[in-house]
């Protein structure tokens, strides 16, 4: 077993740090409080070609994989960046999955360079306020017209759809069928025609930077070219991209626990009360040493579903577990950094409290915590299905 | 002699002297940001986190921006250094620095200005260079002498301290930074420059820069390939003692004669 960082992943690592550097934690503040888009940032990522890491070389990318990916987040994360400067270029990875697997020829050779490059957004509609973790429940319909589609329906959690050209949305093109609840889904990449779709912002907890939406869709227009791979097969499509997903969040996780803890110690370090350091203090000092001692944890089992993804393995379980450690861990590093700062953590001019709000997420989404343990019973100890 | 082939000659000879040779030179320090700490014989502690020198990093943009300028340019990175060097000279490369010379040896372990001087000399000739390009000092050394012992060793004119830099044919122009100004100094090629922060921010590597870097050439010599036997050092440090603190500035209130106090006291250090 070999656990040395490859070579690649240290110069990227070193590079998206030094990139970062430029982005203070006042900007992010700013972001936060303002919700505008991280537009300096990404265009400083987008101009550099790292929105292009996991697109195939010959469509202007650089092919790399999931490990590399996640290398790259996390050190986002980790400069204090947080989710806001961590989402937009996320988004660029792995919700295209699909596109990237089992887009025609002619669909990834149109967009997917122009997404390398960052001149083309792409909001993801997959999520109804109706269906929830049973996506098979999704209730927008896709009807046949001459030389196309017409898709009319409601979506929720819709990121990026502000300003994205495009939309890669899954919708029913068959009635739902309890004996095959998955099939019947398919999946567009289509322009997002605002003449046809209304978008409404939501309030969020945190991440107020990165837009996330409800779409209303009615009676959008898609041609043939426009449907991912084949009709009725939406659903497996998006698997493909679950995996890489939960693994580069695990590494966004552990990468803002990183960032909290930093701020954490240092001010553990300097902060004097009753003539001496708080961090002297063992009530201090222990849930930050225990918070590191996790996050090193959850990042290695990252490490290792990466490893497995990236070398055609499969890795469902690991990447499942790593998200769930992950999350964890960051949000435990988290709330231990808030409490050492007391008062000053509930500030938002220690950044800490950004990064708490931010992190929570990842206990609910790409996919909840319980959904994951519902997973492991099932897939790995083979208990029966609860639900 | 047919006509076409004097044509062809004369072509090569053309597009070979328009070539034009750079070597930077780079050092992987440790980092800055870092605490710094000594190891018991005196010598800096290189085994936490190390960068390259963010003086070289000027360097290797003013090469980049020479280079881009130029109608044919390659730049060449020298460096001596432990194996860990290796770090910074991917950093220069994935910058967009050609290749690599990679200079390291046991025997340089601690090695002073002088030493290093000559060890970089050697490599820097093997390479009959058109221009040498420095920081002005390292980061950590900070002792400023090597460069200019590399230009005595080459005998080559140096021009120190260049904010900005313009290569013409076989003359090197720089505007050499001064505390009110500039002086303008050239001097004809092949020379040696070194630079400072003002030839313009180093750019950030780019993902295909980074991808690049990993097949450009590192070549890896030690003291025997140079030729090159470690003399006696002519430096040697015999003490570290901690920097003076900086003592409390004297506060003046303002009870009506501030102003005869505060020119009291800055005719007493003699500032007026």
């Amino acid at each position: 077993m070999d656990f040395a960082p490859s070579d690649l992943a240290e110069s990227l690592r070193e590079e998206v740090r030094a990139l970062c550097r430029g982005f203070p934690p006042e900007y992010w503040r700013e972001h936060d409080h303002a919700g505008g888009y991280p537009w300096e940032f990404l265009k400083a990522f987008a101009e550099r070609g790292w929105l292009g890491l996991v697109i195939p070389e010959r469509y202007g990318g650089s092919g790399l994989g999931v490990t590399e990916a996640g290398v790259m987040l996390e050190a986002i994360c980790e400069s204090g960046a947080g989710l806001s400067g961590a989402s937009p270029i996320h988004f660029y990875l792995f919700p295209l999955t699909p596109v990237i697997h089992h887009g025609s020829e002619e669909m990834k050779a149109a967009w997917l360079p122009a997404l390398a490059r960052g001149e083309l957004m792409s909001a993801f509609g997959i999520t109804e306020p109706d269906a929830g973790s049973d996506t098979s429940r999704i209730s927008t319909r896709a009807k046949r017209r001459e030389g196309g589609w017409t898709i009319s329906g409601q979506k929720v959690w819709t990121t990026n759809a502000e300003n994205a050209q495009k939309i890669l949305l899954l919708a029913r093109d068959q009635p739902r069928d309890d004996a095959q609840p998955y099939a019947g889904l398919t999946l567009f990449f289509t322009d997002l025609d605002r003449s046809r779709v209304t978008v409404r912002r939501i309030e969020k907890l945190g991440r107020e930077a990165v837009d996330s939406n409800e779409v209303f869709i009615n009676g959008l227009e898609a041609a043939d070219a426009d449907v991912v791979g084949e009709v009725g097969k939406g659903f497996a499509y998006l698997l493909d991209g679950l995996n890489p997903e939960r693994i580069v969040i695990a590494f966004e996780a552990v990468g803002i626990g990183r960032a909290a803890l930093r701020i954490a110690a240092a001010y553990a370090r300097e902060r004097v009360v009753f003539d001496r350091p708080i961090g002297r203090n063992q009530a201090i000092a222990h849930p930050l040493a225990a918070a590191w001692a996790k996050l090193e944890a959850a990042e290695l089992l990252a490490f290792k579903a990466a490893w497995l993804f990236d070398h055609g393995r499969p890795c469902g379980r690991e990447a499942n577990a790593a998200k769930l450690l992950a999350a964890d861990a960051g949000f435990e590093a988290a709330d231990a950094a808030l409490q050492t700062l007391g008062g000053f953590g509930y500030a938002k001019e220690y950044h800490l409290e950004r990064l708490w709000r931010e992190v929570r997420l990842y206990k609910i989404a790409p996919v909840s915590q319980q959904m994951v343990l519902n997973y492991l019973a099932q897939h790995v100890l083979e208990l029966p299905k609860s639900y | 002699m047919t006509p076409s082939a004097i044509i062809k000659l004369r072509f090569i000879a053309f597009t070979e002297k328009a070539r034009l040779k750079i070597v930077v030179t780079v050092k992987q320090i440790p980092d800055p940001n870092a605490t710094l700490k000594l190891t018991s014989d005196n010598r800096l502690a290189r085994d936490g986190e190390v960068v390259l020198d963010p003086g070289d990093e000027y360097g290797v943009e003013a090469a980049l921006r020479i280079k881009e300028a130029a109608d044919e340019a390659e730049v060449v990175l020298v460096s001596m250094g432990p194996a860990k060097a290796a770090d910074a000279i991917r950093k220069g490369l994935s910058m967009g620095a050609d290749r690599a010379i990679h200079i390291s040896d046991d025997g340089l372990a601690g090695a002073d200005a002088l030493t290093t001087a000559q060890v970089l000399t050697a490599a820097i000739k093997g390479e009959s260079p058109d221009l040498v390009v420095c920081g002005c000092e390292s980061t950590d050394g900070s002792t400023g002498m090597v460069p200019p012992m590399i230009a005595e060793l080459l005998g080559f004119p140096q021009l120190t301290f260049a904010k900005q830099v313009e290569v013409s044919g076989s003359k090197v122009t720089i505007q050499r930074q001064t505390d009110v100004g500039y002086d303008v100094v050239e001097a004809d090629t092949p020379a040696l420059i070194t630079v400072t922060a003002g030839v313009g921010e180093p750019r950030y590597a780019s993902l295909k820069g980074i991808m690049a870097a990993r097949s450009k050439e590192v070549k890896k010599v030690g003291l025997g390939d140079l030729g090159v036997t470690r003399g006696k050092p002519a430096e040697e440090v015999l003490e570290v003692v901690e920097a003076e603190k900086r003592q409390a500035g004297e506060v003046i209130e303002d009870d009506g004669n501030a102003v005869e106090k505060i020119v009291a006291l800055l005719a007493k250090v003699k500032a007026v």
